[in-house]
C-alpha cells in the first residue's frame, strides 16, 4: 500500500502549487529583485539618464567591498548568527597590508597574511560564540571593538599604498566601448565571490549543513551533523570575506584609514536582509545577497544624482529594510499555516 | 523467532547511570541487543528509555557504566560518531529540518556526491528510493515543513535506513503513524531483523510489541525491572511490570460513549460544508454540548485539515460556521479562542512547548493568553496541581523546567494547558500520541468527565479502540472527505477499520 499526501492531479494548477511548494524560499529573493527592477524604472523615469551602462558597472564597482562582505555575512546569517565585527576588521586588514607593504613586504605575502588575519578574527568570534556560550552579538561587537583598535595601532593616520599590484586591480578598466560596460579586476574578485559561495552553499555537504544548522540546531546535531565545526568555519568565512574586502576596499580608496568602514556592518546586514536572507537562519541565497547589494547602491547612486545628502540613503535603507523584515514574517506566517 | 543466546550482542550497557541535577534518570541499567531481534524497550513515560538510547548514542554522558558494541568498549560522543559505528538513531520527537526538502532530510551527511560537489538528482532520487521502501511517495523536492507529523516521521524513519547499519534504533517511530504506515514499517523491520541487524523499538502500543518483538527489557523509574523473550510475559503481567502495580482499573474504564447526549439545543459548533481547496472537500460537523466527536480515518485523510479549519488555523475557502445557533466568524485561531474553542494540535513540540519555562508557567500560559497579559490570572497554583495531579504529570514538580520532561509528560502538561482555560469546545488532535497505557487511561478519563459536565469535544486520533470507547459519534474521512458518521455504542473497532475502507459495514450476517 502506498501513501501519497501531495494532489497527484497534473493540472496546471498542481504544477504551479508544486513550484512554489518547492521554491518558496526564494519568494523573498523575487520580492528584492521586483524591487530593484521598480527602482530602475523610477529612477530612469526621474532622471531619464539612470539606466546607463556607466551607471550599472557602477553599481558593481563602487560596492565590491560590500558585496564581498555580504558574501560572508550571509554564511553567519544562515546559521542564524550575526557578525558585528566586520567593518572593523576590513578597516584592520587594510590598514596592516597598507603599512607591511610600506615596510617593503611583496604584495604576494601581503594578501594572504590579510586573509589569514580576517580568518583569525572570525575564529575567535566562532569560538566565544561556540566554546564559551556568548552570544554571536556580544562576541562579534567585542570583536569589532578590538580590531578597530588594532586598527588604530597600526597607524592613527591613513597609509597611502603605491603597491602596483593593489592599485592595478582598481585601475585597470576592462571596457567594451568608452563610457560603456566596465569592470575592474576588484569587481571580478566580487563576482567570483558570489559565484563561489552560491556553489559551497547550493552544492556541498558544509552548505546544507549550515542551512541545517539555521534551521534547527538541535535536530541538526541529532542527525549527526557535524554543527560545531560548521558554525565556527562560518565564522572564519565572514572573517575571511572581511580580508578580502580589506584588499578591495584598500584598491578602491588608494589608501587605507583607521576610521574605514564605520557602520559598515550595519549596511552589509541590511543588504543581506534585503536581498531575502531570513536574520532567524536557515533561509536566504548569497544571490539573494548580491540584490541586496545593487539595491543598496542603486539608493545611494539615485541619492547623489539627485545632490540630495548621502544620509538619505541610510534613511531610505532604513526604510526599505522595515518593509523587507514585515514581509518576511508574513511570508514565514503563511508557510506555516499551509 | 526468539534470538538465540549463543549469538554474542551487538550491543551490551552495564551498570549505566546517568544523572541529571536533581534526578538520576537511570541507575545501573544493564542492556543487552543481539544480532537479528527486535528487542522492546518498556516503561512508563518518564522511565529513562529515552535516556537510555541517548546514552547509547552518546548524547548524554554516562556517570557510570560500560557500552560494548560487538564486544568492544565505546564511548560515543553524538549520533554521528554512533552511526560511523554501525548505530542508527530516530530519536523520540521528529528531529529534522524543516526548512529544508524532504529529500535533504534524509539525505543531509550522506548525499551521493560527484568530485565532492553534490549530485542532487540522484540524491533524490535515492531518497525517493527510500521513502518508497516505507510505501510513501511524495515528491521529495517538497518543503519538510509542509507536511504532516506523520510524513515527518518516515521521513525521519527513512534517514536511520541510509546507512547499512547493525544496530537500528527506533524510540516511538509508530506514535503518529496509522495501521498501514505501520505494517509497512513493520515489514522492514522484519526483513532488517532477518538480515542480521539488531533493532531496539520503543513503543506504547502493546499491540505492536506482541506483534513485533522477540524480547523486552522493562525500565520502571530508572532501573532496569526485567527482561524476557516475549512469549513468556503475558500482557497483563507486562503491565504490571511497567507500572509497578496491577491494573484493574483500566479495565474498570468502561465506554465512556455509552451516554446519551441532549441534542435538542442548537448544536455548539455546527460546521456546513466547510472546506479548502486542495485540503478538505467540503463536510457537515455538528458538535452538541457534553458531546465528543471523534474523528476517524487514515493518515491523510483529512482529520487534522478538519481540525484545522474548524479552529481557524486554516481560513476556510466554502462554508458557514454557526455556534449556537448563530452565524460564527472563526477565520483566525484569536477567533477560535475568543469563542472558547481549544485546540491542542498534533505538532506539539512546534506549536507548544516553551522549554525554558518551568511546567507551571507552561500550563498557565494558556489561562493568561485568555485573560489578557495585564490581568493576573488568580490562583494559578491550584489549577496547576489540579492538572497535573489528573493527568498524572511526573515527576510531580511544577517547578521543574518542561525541557527537563520526559516526551510523554511533555504531551500531559500541554494537554492541561488547554483544557485549564475550560473552554466550551476543545479540538485534541491525537492528544495521547506518545502516552503510556496508565496516562492514557487518566486522559481518557478526564476528557470523559469534562464531556459529562458540559464540555464538547473533538477527538482526533489513530488509534480506533480509543476514539470508540470515548466518543459518542465517530465522523469518518477518507480521501478528504467525509465519507460518513457512525453512533459509537453500536459498532466495535472491526467495523470502523471495514467502514474506512469500504464505506460499509460488513456484519457476519450481512454477508450470509
Ligand atoms: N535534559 C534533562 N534534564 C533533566 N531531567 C531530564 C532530562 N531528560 C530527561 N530527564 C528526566 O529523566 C527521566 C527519564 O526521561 P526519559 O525521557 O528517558 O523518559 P522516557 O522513558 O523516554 O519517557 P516517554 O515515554 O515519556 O518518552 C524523566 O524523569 C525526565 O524528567
Ligand atoms: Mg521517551
Amino acid at each position: 500500500m502506498t501513501t501519497s499526501l501531495s494532489p497527484t492531479r497534473t493540472s496546471g494548477l498542481a504544477f504551479a502549487r508544486r513550484f512554489i511548494s518547492r521554491r518558496i524560499s526564494w519568494v523573498p529573493v523575487f520580492a528584492a529583485v521586483f524591487i530593484l527592477v521598480v527602482m530602475f524604472v523610477a529612477a530612469q523615469a526621474y532622471f531619464g539618464n539612470f539606466l546607463t551602462p556607466r551607471v550599472i558597472s557602477s553599481l558593481l564597482l563602487d560596492n565590491a567591498y560590500l558585496l564581498i562582505l555580504a558574501v560572508g555575512m550571509t554564511f553567519v546569517i544562515l546559521t542564524g548568527g550575526i557578525d558585528l565585527s566586520v567593518g572593523a576588521v576590513m578597516a584592520f586588514t587594510g590598514m596592516l597590508g597598507a603599512s607591511l607593504l610600506r615596510d617593503g613586504l611583496p604584495v604576494a605575502l601581503v594578501i594572504p597574511i590579510m586573509l589569514v588575519v580576517g580568518a583569525a578574527m572570525g575564529l575567535g568570534v566562532g569560538v566565544l560564540v561556540q566554546y564559551f556560550g556568548v552570544q554571536p552579538f556580544i562576541a562579534s561587537l567585542a570583536a569589532m571593538f578590538a580590531a578597530r583598535g588594532l586598527a588604530f595601532m597600526v597607524s592613527l593616520s591613513s597609509i597611502k599604498v603605491e603597491d602596483k599590484a593593489i592599485l592595478w586591480l582598481q585601475s585597470t578598466r576592462l571596457q567594451a566601448a568608452p563610457g560603456s560596460w566596465s569592470i575592474t579586476p576588484t569587481g571580478i574578485l566580487a563576482l567570483l565571490t558570489v559565484v563561489v559561495a552560491a556553489l559551497v552553499l547550493a552544492y556541498t555537504r558544509f552548505g546544507r549543513t549550515i542551512y541545517a544548522v539555521g534551521g534547527n540546531e538541535q535536530s541538526a546535531k541529532l542527525m549527526g551533523l557535524p554543527v560545531v565545526r560548521t558554525k565556527l568555519l562560518a565564522y572564519v568565512i565572514s572573517g575571511v570575506c572581511a580580508g578580502l574586502a580589506g584588499v578591495a576596499f584598500t584598491a578602491y580608496t588608494g589608501a587605507s584609514y583607521p576610521l574605514n568602514g564605520i557602520g559598515t556592518e550595519l549596511d552589509t546586514i541590511a543588504a543581506v536582509v534585503i536581498g531575502g536572507t531570513l536574520l532567524t537562519g536557515g533561509s536566504g541565497y548569497v544571490l539573494g545577497s548580491m540584490v541586496g547589494v545593487f539595491v543598496y547602491g542603486t539608493i545611494k547612486s539615485a541619492i547623489s544624482f539627485l545632490g540630495a545628502e548621502q544620509s538619505w540613503t541610510r534613511i531610505t535603507i532604513g526604510a526599505l529594510l522595515l518593509v523587507f523584515v514585515v514581509v518576511q514574517r508574513i511570508i514565514v506566517a503563511r508557510s506555516r499555516r499551509r | 523467532m526468539t534470538a538465540d543466546s549463543e549469538v554474542p550482542p551487538v550491543v551490551e550497557m552495564r551498570g549505566i547511570t546517568i544523572e541529571f541535577p536533581g534526578v538520576k534518570a537511570l541507575e545501573g541499567v544493564d542492556f543487552t541487543l543481539r544480532a537479528g531481534e527486535v528487542h522492546s524497550l518498556m516503561g512508563e513515560n518518564g522511565a529513562g528509555k529515552s535516556t537510555l538510547i541517548k546514552a547509547l548514542t552518546g548524547v548524554y554522558t554516562i556517570a557510570s557504566g560500560t557500552i560494548a558494541v560487538s564486544g568492544v568498549e565505546r564511548t560515543f560522543r553524538g549520533t554521528a560518531d554512533a552511526q560511523a559505528a554501525g548505530i542508527s538513531t530516530v530519536y523520540q520527537e521528529v528531529n529534522l529540518c524543516g526548512n529544508l526538502s524532504v529529500g535533504e532530510n534524509i539525505m543531509l551527511g550522506h548525499e551521493s556526491r560527484v568530485a565532492g560537489r553534490i549530485d542532487w538528482r540522484s540524491t533524490h532520487r535515492e531518497a525517493a528510493r527510500h521513502l518508497e521502501n516505507l510505501g510513501v511517495q511524495i515528491d521529495t523536492r517538497s518543503l519538510l515543513s509542509s507536511h504532516s507529523i506523520a510524513l515527518q516521521q518516515l521521513v525521519a524513519i527513512s534517514r536511520a535506513m541510509v546507512t547499512d547499519s547493525k544496530v537500528l534504533v527506533l524510540d516511538e517511530p509508530t506514535s503518529s503513524l496509522d495501521r498501514s504506515e505501520v505494517e509497512q514499517l513493520f515489514g522492514v523491520m522484519r526483513d532488517l531483523r532477518d538480515r542480521g541487524v539488531a533493532i531496539l523499538f520503543v513503543t506504547h502500543f502493546l499491540d505492536q510489541v506482541y506483534e513485533i518483538s522477540d524480547r523486552l527489557t522493562v525500565l520502571r523509574n530508572g532501573k532496569l525491572v526485567a527482561e524476557h523473550p516475549v512469549s513468556e510475559v503475558p500482557r497483563a503481567e507486562l503491565i504490571s511490570l511497567m507500572i509497578g502495580r496491577e491494573l484493574d482499573e483500566l479495565q474498570a474504564l468502561s465506554r465512556a460513549s455509552v451516554r446519551t447526549v441532549d441534542r435538542t439545543d442548537a448544536p455548539v459548533l455546527s460546521a456546513t460544508q466547510l472546506g479548502r481547496k486542495g485540503s478538505l472537500n467540503p463536510v457537515d460537523v455538528d458538535v452538541y454540548e457534553g458531546e465528543v466527536i471523534g474523528i476517524a480515518g487514515l493518515l491523510g485523510s483529512g482529520r487534522t485539515e478538519l481540525a484545522r479549519l474548524l479552529y481557524g488555523a486554516d481560513r476556510a475557502d466554502t462554508g458557514r460556521l454557526e455556534m449556537h445557533g448563530r452565524p460564527a466568524r472563526i477565520t483566525t485561531p484569536r477567533n477560535a479562542i475568543d469563542n472558547r474553542i481549544a485546540f491542542s494540535s498534533e505538532d506539539r513540540r512546534a506549536e507548544g512547548i516553551i522549554g525554558d519555562l518551568t511546567v507551571a508557567e507552561n500550563i498557565v500560559l494558556g489561562l493568561q493568553a485568555k485573560r489578557g497579559w495585564l490581568r493576573k490570572v488568580r490562583n494559578p497554583e491550584r489549577v496547576v496541581a489540579e492538572y497535573m495531579d489528573a493527568l498524572g504529570v511526573t515527576p510531580a514538580d511544577p517547578h521543574r523546567l518542561i525541557r527537563e520532561l520526559s516526551g510523554g509528560n511533555q504531551q500531559k502538561v500541554l494537554l492541561a494547558r488547554w483544557l485549564a482555560t475550560a473552554p466550551q469546545l476543545i479540538i485534541l488532535d491525537e492528544p495521547t500520541r506518545g502516552i503510556d497505557i496508565g496516562a492514557k487511561a487518566d486522559i481518557q478519563r478526564k476528557v470523559a468527565e469534562l464531556s459529562n459536565a458540559g464540555l464538547s469535544v473533538v477527538f482526533i486520533s489513530s488509534e480506533l479502540e480509543e476514539v470508540l470507547r470515548i466518543s459518542q459519534r465517530v465522523v469518518v474521512m477518507r480521501d478528504r472527505h467525509k465519507i460518513g458518521e457512525l453512533a459509537s455504542n453500536d459498532i466495535e473497532v472491526a467495523d470502523l477499520v471495514d467502514f474506512i475502507a469500504h464505506d460499509t459495514i460488513k456484519k457476519p450476517e450481512s454477508v450470509a
